[in-house]
């Protein structure tokens, strides 16, 4: 420990402490820009500087280390004098456009020349004009406000994982810019825009939408990935009309994905529903609340009547709030019915009825502590992009981490090893991580591991795992979606057992977990959501999803509901509903109701709603707890969504750890797949996973939402005859016309298929086998 | 060319700098020497010391104390370099070192690497003196045939690598910091310090940074030993230096003589003030140095400690000669665009200062200047200096400071008449250049 | 496209480096790229990020920072003069206003045959040799009077 004295004000700080890091613990503000906690120390900006004793000149308070005994000044004549020498420099080329800019009234630059600057300018010649750069549909640059504090580049380079941003030229003709008419593609670019202390980067969508004091400030969660990142959102006339980050170091720390940030826009987009609808004659019209639901009651008892309680089914999206989830399966269940699931892209249940409650098994802010990382089956990166940061910044220092998966993409991850392998040889190549592992620790292995050979790379992995003494498994979304899911499961948690260390899930939705603790699941007697949808019940409830999108076999989704005598769909948009529904009631999306979603690691996190909700559109909440009321179902009198909450949770939050649960034992292991000749690799996009990403104007402009492709190695190309860019018809249950794409990050014989799209929503199964040919 | 001396030495029509003559001329014996008696690093080191060698790139730092700063029991890699990235207007000494003797060069990295347990070098040679460059990745590969770089210097288990990297056109490379980023593979722009390159360096790894002419030096120091270097100049200013003299000169050039030797006789060997004018004023060490008007500067003599308290620095020993037709502010207004253009544009005093100097100078050469603009300049340099990561910011106010200081008159007759004291032709005469029929 | 001579030249540039500190051969690599290109033009920018796995921005920045390398086309012949203080006190400025009446150009155009473009320099360390200039980043002439610089453009074919 080092003692230190600033402003006459005494403290001791850690070794390798700086003189910024100090004045934070005594809560001493510090005038800067280029300096940030989370970046590295550029030290560029100058406006930290501060007298030290002894210290000739002026030094940044952020580059600095504390020396023992060390007093600083940091409003001493010498450090006010330098401090406002900065700050006239800052100035002379700054355009001092507030009026007109975005970040007036929450610019650090506006904020400190108010303390430093001076009331009339010095400087007469002409200013510095900077040509703005297109950074893509999220970011809009007004370069001649820079100050170069290169926060921006560094964050490109050391958080996002790839230097997107440069400063180019020299001097004062320096300019912050993306290679030569590129744009900032990572799925993490709109941080940049909190980073930027003045008003060269902000958010296009919020554009010279209001001014930022016109806006007032609510807490929520996002409704997106397994993380629950913790929102700022920003509200208007009862309209969002930003959405910033609200900081939670144990959660999202200071960052959001662009996807949590920009998918606000279509809360107000035109595809929001805003009547209940109904379909009488095969004519939709707009009806009232009232005829809606007394429609679906008389109806249900119809269905019932005609066809029993069994036929009746319920399918959720699993980024519906807790409180939805439990009043859905509660009606389910109330009715008479076992049939509901949030699991719609999972397609092996075998786990089910083994008391198994999928969790990360661990708290997010302990990543940084694991020295051993291997994820299983993930798009990491685009699927879980701030749990993936976390594992980035860990890499960076020790963490080895691993990745078996079924596609190269980059991770922008410095991998310790890694095994790309067909879909089919997933199971059988974490089997031989697992046989080398116990190889090395001299444990016995199951009989059914007895054939297996590992490979060079399963070794790696292996010895990797056993070299350490902290480690994690995670399976990521892919490889929940897997066929053989139980397996991966067993075999990720034999090896985390053989290891030590902890096994856990990726959550893939905003609440999977919650779906869990609401019960929105079946008991052994129902029906899960593939058999619910393969064996064809005549009524169905669908909750914020998009079966046609959402499930594992849309095809085979949207014959069921089509064949069915009553689909009600509860979505807050116009979906495709209207193809397959009888009745679509518009419900609250998480801006307009409050609810919970509980994260990947457990956290409960509950949130109100920040606006009232849009036209029509009524919490889906009250709508299932009338519907209750409606068929005359017991236990529907709750008055508020906490009381719904307190149903599920028993009034403590803390109960939630009590049902997580990773440990499933009699597992039977299956580790023969059939590998067909061409295997589909199907990826949910990252823009295209949920129902309310897939409706944001800007966020489907960028390139991760480029159409999908039916992407693959050379080899697999040229065995099938084919050149990038042709035209093919993919088939797999139905057929979807496609661009062939080179991949090389694809395995042989293997293509890549992304789902959750429109384009290939023709299709049948995430996985199995396919053909392609010339269109 | 120059005088004799142990750097430049021999009659220019005799060097080679072939590694055949460099041995002829006693090359590589300091390096046999070490190696036949196994002289133990300390000792090395301890040569140096007792040598009073400073630093030749600029800032004088004793030779042997740096030396002394790399961590000996470091384990993995460290690096010795060398700073050939010459480009401080008025110096052009490291170019000849390089071309008449660049295995005099090797020969100190070489010594250097054994004395800091280094197993690798480089050379940054700057970007513009191609034909040098080229020269020295030649000379480089005589001395690997002859086993005096690589695996196994000479038999013994002492092994180095030593490579050129060429800058391509930064000034700001010259900061040790930069070069290594610039060595690195990126833009040059200098590291805050601490830490130091002795403790974080190339590639973060502890590393020794000389100018050219410094390690030059150092096969002289261990033939002869560090007290005879130290007797050819003069207390705390050791051995010969190399002084680059350009401008109004009959005979500009690179002339190594003994510290300590008088500013006017230094003039003597350039042939004097050209044309027989009126000596004016003097930068004496490089163009970041502040320039001292004639009546100071010809009573110095070519030393750190002398310079230093006539108000300025021997720096790289580049001697700007300026004679009566010099317009002072023309002249502060090149060096102004200079430091402009050359800032790496990293932090804001120097990013925007710079430019703000030089528009204003700009202004004053033009006839737009006005009687507050002196004043002004001053204070900017004043928020300039001491506020940046590295020196450019103290080079680009220093000249500021003195042309005012010592010309001020100067200044406010141009300020005043918007135009300058000495007459545009009478400039040109001075230059010497002449267009021809 | 660089030709299998320049990516064997950029080869000998990687290898005075440690295995994994390829970047910082990214200098002799854009400078190899230039002189059999002529200029460093966007596609090259990109081959030479490739070959050495560094983000093509990155490669940008110092292109963009080390003023010998051309992120425009040039004529074949490059003159770059130096007009510094040292360089100026002995006719520097005069052989560059020299230089631009003979070409008929400007600092930073070109010759309308495209033979010739004109480069402001700085300090090139051999400021005893003024009036100094530099011809495709490789020549350095010293001396330069009139009568040299004649003699110069002449030998340009």
């Amino acid at each position: 420990m080092l003692e230190i004295e600033i402003d006459g004000r005494k403290t001791e700080v850690a070794d390798g402490s700086t003189v910024m890091d100090a004045a934070h613990q005594l809560g001493i503000f510090i005038p800067h820009f280029c300096y940030h906690k989370k970046l590295s120390i550029a030290a560029n900006c100058r406006m930290c500087l501060v007298q030290v004793e002894k210290a000739p000149k002026p030094l940044p308070a952020c580059a600095t280390p504390v020396t023992n005994g060390m007093k600083v000044m940091t409003h001493s004549e010498l450090a006010v004098h330098a401090q406002k020498g900065v700050m006239e420099f800052l100035l002379i080329n700054h355009p001092l456009d507030c009026p007109i800019c975005d970040q007036g009234g929450e610019c650090q630059l506006q904020d400190l020349a108010v303390g430093y600057g001076q009331s009339a300018a010095r400087y007469e010649e002409e200013k510095r004009v900077v040509v703005n750069k297109n950074l893509g549909p999220l970011i809009a640059t007004d370069m001649t406000r820079c100050i170069h504090c290169t926060r921006c580049v560094r964050f490109t380079q050391e958080i996002a994982g790839l230097m997107e941003l440069g400063q180019a030229f020299r001097g004062e003709h320096a300019e912050i810019m993306p290679f030569i008419e590129k744009t900032v593609d990572s799925e993490l670019s709109g941080n940049v825009i909190d980073l930027c202390p003045v008003g060269a980067l902000t958010s296009k969508p919020f554009r010279f939408a209001a001014r930022t004091w016109e806006l007032s400030r609510r807490k929520s969660v996002s409704p997106h990935d397994g993380l629950g990142a913790n929102l700022i959102v920003q509200v208007k006339h009862d309209r969002v009309l930003r959405v910033l980050p609200l900081e939670n170091e144990d959660v999202n720390e200071c960052w959001l994905s662009d996807k949590d940030r920009f998918s606000y826009e279509a809360l107000n987009s035109d595809a929001r529903l805003t009547r209940p609808m109904l379909k009488q004659c095969g004519e939709w019209r707009e009806v009232d609340w009232q005829t809606a639901l007394e429609f679906i009651g008389s109806d249900l008892k119809r269905v019932v009547r005609e066809h029993g309680v069994a036929s009746v089914g319920a399918l959720a999206s699993p980024h519906a709030t807790l409180e939805e989830l439990h009043l859905l399966q509660k009606f389910v269940r109330g009715a008479g019915s076992e049939n509901v699931d949030c699991r719609l892209r999972q397609t092996d249940f075998s786990l089910d009825g083994k008391g198994v409650t999928p969790w990360l098994g661990m708290p997010v802010a302990e990543i940084p502590t694991l020295d051993r990382v291997l994820v299983v089956g993930s798009f990491l990166r685009k699927d879980h992009p701030l749990l993936a940061q976390r594992l980035r910044q860990a890499a960076k220092k020790s963490t080895r981490v691993s990745l078996l998966h079924v596609a190269d993409d980059d991770q922008l991850i410095n991998l310790h090893a890694k095994s790309i392998v067909a879909p089919s040889a997933l199971a059988a190549e974490l089997a031989g991580i697992v046989k080398a592992v116990a190889e090395a620790k001299g444990a016995a292995v199951d009989a059914a591991l007895a054939g297996v050979q590992p490979s060079a790379a399963a070794k790696a992995i292996a010895e990797s795992l056993v070299s350490g003494e902290k480690g994690a498994i995670f399976l990521g979304n892919f490889a929940q979606q897997h066929a053989q899911a139980a397996t991966l499961h067993a075999l990720a948690q034999k090896l985390a057992e053989l290891t030590g260390a902890r096994f856990g899930y990726l959550g893939e939705a905003a609440n999977s977990v919650g779906g869990y603790v609401a019960h929105a699941v079946p008991n052994a007697s129902g029906l899960n959501a593939v058999r619910m949808l393969a064996e064809s019940c005549r009524a169905y409830f669908v909750l914020h999803a998009e079966p046609e999108l959402d499930c594992a076999n849309p095809q085979q989704a949207l014959a069921a509901l089509k064949a069915a005598d009553l689909v009600v769909a509860l979505t807050p948009f116009k979906t495709r509903a209207v193809d397959y529904a009888h009745v679509i009631l518009p419900i609250a999306p998480f801006t307009e109701t409050s609810g919970t979603f509980i994260n990947t690691e457990g956290r409960v996190q509950s949130f109100n709603a920040v606006v009232k909700p849009l036209g029509e559109t009524r919490p889906a909440w009250k709508v299932l707890r009338v519907l209750g009321n409606l068929l005359g179902l017991p236990g529907f009198e709750q008055e508020s969504s906490e009381a719904v909450r307190a149903e599920v949770l028993g009034g403590k939050p803390a109960s939630v750890a009590e049902r997580l649960n990773n440990q499933a034992d009699g597992v039977a292991l299956n580790l023969a797949a059939p590998a067909p000749a061409l295997q589909r690799i199907a990826d949910v996009p990252i823009h295209f996973a949920d129902p309310l990403a897939r409706r944001a104007p800007s966020l489907q402009k960028t390139r991760d939402a480029a159409p999908p492709a039916a992407r693959m190695n050379a080899a697999t190309l040229a065995k099938l005859g084919l050149a990038a860019g042709a035209q093919v018809k993919v088939s797999l249950g139905g057929t979807a016309i496609l661009a062939a794409q080179l991949d090389a990050g694809v395995p042989d014989g293997c293509v890549r298929v992304a789902a959750g799209h429109e384009l290939t929503s023709g299709l049948g199964p995430m996985q199995g086998e396919l053909t392609v040919e010339r269109a | 060319m120059g005088a004799l001396g142990f750097i430049l030495n021999a009659e220019e029509g005799e060097r080679s700098w072939r590694l055949a003559e460099y041995v002829k001329r006693g090359g590589y014996g300091a390096l046999k020497k070490i190696i036949a008696e196994n002289i133990p690093a300390d000792q090395i080191v301890g040569e140096l010391k007792k040598s009073s060698l400073r630093g030749r790139g600029g800032a004088g730092f004793p030779t042997g104390l740096k030396w002394s700063f790399m961590p000996r029991q470091f384990p993995g890699a460290k690096y010795v370099v060398c700073n050939s990235d010459e480009g401080e207007p008025g110096t052009f000494k490291d170019r000849d070192i390089l071309r008449w003797n660049p295995h005099m060069v090797i020969e100190g990295m070489i010594i250097a690497g054994y004395a800091m347990g280094c197993a690798r070098g480089y050379n940054y040679i700057h970007g513009e003196i191609w034909e040098i460059y080229k020269r020295f990745e030649e000379a480089l590969e005589e001395a690997r045939a002859a086993k005096l770089l690589g695996n196994n210097i000479l038999g013994s288990d002492f092994s180095f690598e030593l490579q050129a990297h060429h800058g391509y056109g930064a000034y700001i490379c010259g900061e040790e910091t930069a070069l290594l980023e610039s060595i690195e593979g990126k833009k040059g722009q200098p590291r805050f310090k601490p830490p130091f390159p002795a403790s974080f360096g190339l590639y973060g790894k502890p590393t020794t940074i000389n100018n050219t002419e410094t390690f030059a030096s150092v096969p002289y120091i261990i033939n002869e030993g560090g007290d005879r270097f130290l007797e050819l100049g003069k207390p705390n200013n050791g051995g010969t230096k190399l002084f680059s003299v350009s401008g109004h000169v009959n005979r500009p050039g690179n002339f190594e003589v003994p510290m300590g030797t008088p500013f006017k006789d230094l003039i003597e060997m350039a042939g004097g003030v050209r044309g027989g004018r009126k000596l004016k004023a003097v930068i004496p060490g490089g163009s970041s140095a502040p320039v001292l008007p004639a009546e100071i500067i010809m009573e110095c003599t070519l030393d750190y400690d002398s310079i230093a308290k006539a108000g300025s620095m021997l720096g790289s020993g580049a001697v700007i000669v300026m004679d009566e037709t010099t317009c002072m502010v023309n002249a502060l207004l090149r060096l102004d665009y200079f430091y402009y253009e050359e800032s790496c544009g990293q932090c804001t005093p120097c990013r925007e200062g710079t430019g703000w100097l030089w528009r204003v100078v700009k202004r004053i050469e033009h006839g737009e200047g006005r009687p507050e603009d002196l004043d002004l300049l001053n204070s900017i340099t004043d928020n300039i200096m001491g506020r940046t990561i590295c020196a450019l910011g103290d080079a680009a106010s220093m000249p500021v400071k003195s042309f005012i200081k010592h010309f001020r008159p100067e200044f406010e007759y141009h300020i005043e008449h918007k135009r300058c004291l000495v007459p545009p032709d009478v400039q040109r005469a001075g230059s010497g250049f002449f267009k021809v029929a | 496209m660089l030709s299998q001579d320049a990516f064997r030249k950029i080869d000998r540039e990687i290898a005075k480096y440690p295995a994994e500190q390829k970047q910082s051969a990214v200098m002799a690599a854009l400078a190899i790229a230039q002189m059999e290109q002529g200029w460093l033009s966007t596609e090259t920018l990109e081959e030479v990020a490739c070959y050495l796995g560094m983000p093509p921005v990155a490669v940008y920045e110092v292109a963009s920072f080390y003023n010998m390398y051309d992120l425009a086309p040039v004529g074949k012949y490059k003159i770059t003069v130096c007009t510094n203080l040292p360089c100026a006190l002995s006719g520097g400025v005069h052989a560059a206003d020299y230089l631009k009446q003979k070409l008929g150009v400007g600092f930073n155009e070109t010759t309308a045959d495209g033979k010739f473009t004109l480069k402001e320099g700085e300090c090139m360390g051999a400021c005893g040799d003024a009036p100094v200039l530099l011809v495709n980043n490789v020549r350095m002439c010293s001396f330069m009077q009139p009568a040299r610089i004649d003699a110069l453009l002449g030998e340009c074919e």
